[in-house]
């Protein structure tokens, strides 16, 4: 009875290791890459398509209950796969890629309700898991935005620098522009760095 | 567009807003007014910045006024946020956040070129 009880309080007191973790970052970064891979490493699934086309993710999408264990700390994630961030978006660009116009434009229009949808999620996570692509800028405004909201509302923030296994990546250029937060050099797409990454989520997020 | 016919050249209309100007808006107020200057086609340049909320909350609505082969939305570019570690501001429980220099212009005018933790090169066009 004694011991019920005080299994009871320690339960209600013990902290509360489940956050809502958002996946984002610019168009091709890799975001549905890496939720993909998080998601098949830990529950066996998968979250959703990638392309090499941007704005192939243009509805969020949420996972639940991922369970990560990295550095004998357990965490429970719900991860939200999010649209790329972007503040201009072409339906040209959609067509240079093959795609006749109507179709171009529709997929545009999708594009912009799914930046919409990803900066209202900003509003509603417990940390974020910024992808930049490792062999771009890292200066972009739609970085500069994600780890701005993120200071402002002190919550926690891990970058993941994709794409290490293309020879031109430089994760040195993304720890160098942003020292503040901790940088994962990783391969989504190959898996490369990918246990780092977990003990780094397990880490911030636990 | 903004663009001022001048013995036959066109000339693009920069405006410098000041920190106390922008100050005295409120966040909708601000973002209407960034965006309508921009799509007027001029390019902003914003003393102090947006805060990390309100540059989101800018993103937001240029992707509803996003309307093909007429406006493609917005190029924004600014240095990151710095902290504030002034200690009073700490213990108070102020905001430690300092927005910077922003330069805001319609996409398919202003380009940026390369930017850095404290450089934007950037071009603008017609």
């Amino acid at each position: 009875m004694v011991i019920n009880l005080f299994s009871w309080i320690k339960r209600l007191f013990k902290k509360k290791k489940k956050a809502k973790i958002g996946i984002y970052g610019p168009p091709n970064a890799g975001k549905t890459t890496l939720a993909n891979r998080i998601v098949r490493d830990w529950s066996g699934d998968a979250m959703g398509p990638v392309s090499h086309i941007p704005h192939e993710t243009r509805r969020a999408r949420r996972r639940e209950d991922v369970i990560i264990e990295a550095n004998g700390t357990t965490v429970t994630l719900d991860i939200i796969d999010t649209p790329g961030l972007a503040t201009k978006i072409d339906f040209h660009g959609f067509m240079a890629c093959g795609m006749e116009e109507e179709e171009a434009k529709r997929r545009a229009k999708e594009a912009t309700e799914g930046v919409i949808e990803a900066v209202k999620w900003l509003e509603d996570l417990d940390g974020v898991i910024l992808v930049m692509d490792a062999t771009e800028d890292p200066f972009t405004q739609v970085n500069v935005t994600v780890i701005g909201n993120m200071e402002a509302r002190k919550l926690p923030l891990v970058i993941a620098a994709n794409k290490i296994d293309v020879q031109t990546a430089s994760p040195a250029r993304i720890r160098g522009a942003f020292p503040q937060h901790p940088t994962i050099p990783i391969s989504a797409l190959e898996g490369i760095n990918t246990d780092q990454l977990y003990k780094e989520i397990a880490k911030r997020f636990g | 567009m903004s663009q001022n016919k001048n013995n036959s050249q066109t000339n693009i209309q920069l405006d410098f807003i000041s920190e106390g100007k922008l100050a005295q808006m409120a966040p909708m107020e601000k973002i209407r007014m960034l965006l309508d200057e921009v799509r007027s086609g001029k390019i902003v340049v914003l003393e102090r910045g947006l805060a990390p909320d309100e540059e989101a909350k800018l993103i937001e609505m240029t992707m509803t006024e996003i309307i093909p082969d007429e406006f493609s939305g917005i190029e924004i570019e600014s240095y990151p946020i710095e902290q504030n570690t002034s200690f009073l501001r700490k213990i108070l429980g102020k905001n430690t956040t300092k927005t910077r220099l922003t330069i805001i212009g319609p996409a398919d005018q202003l380009k940026t070129i390369r930017k850095d933790r404290d450089m934007i090169t950037a071009i603008v066009t017609k």
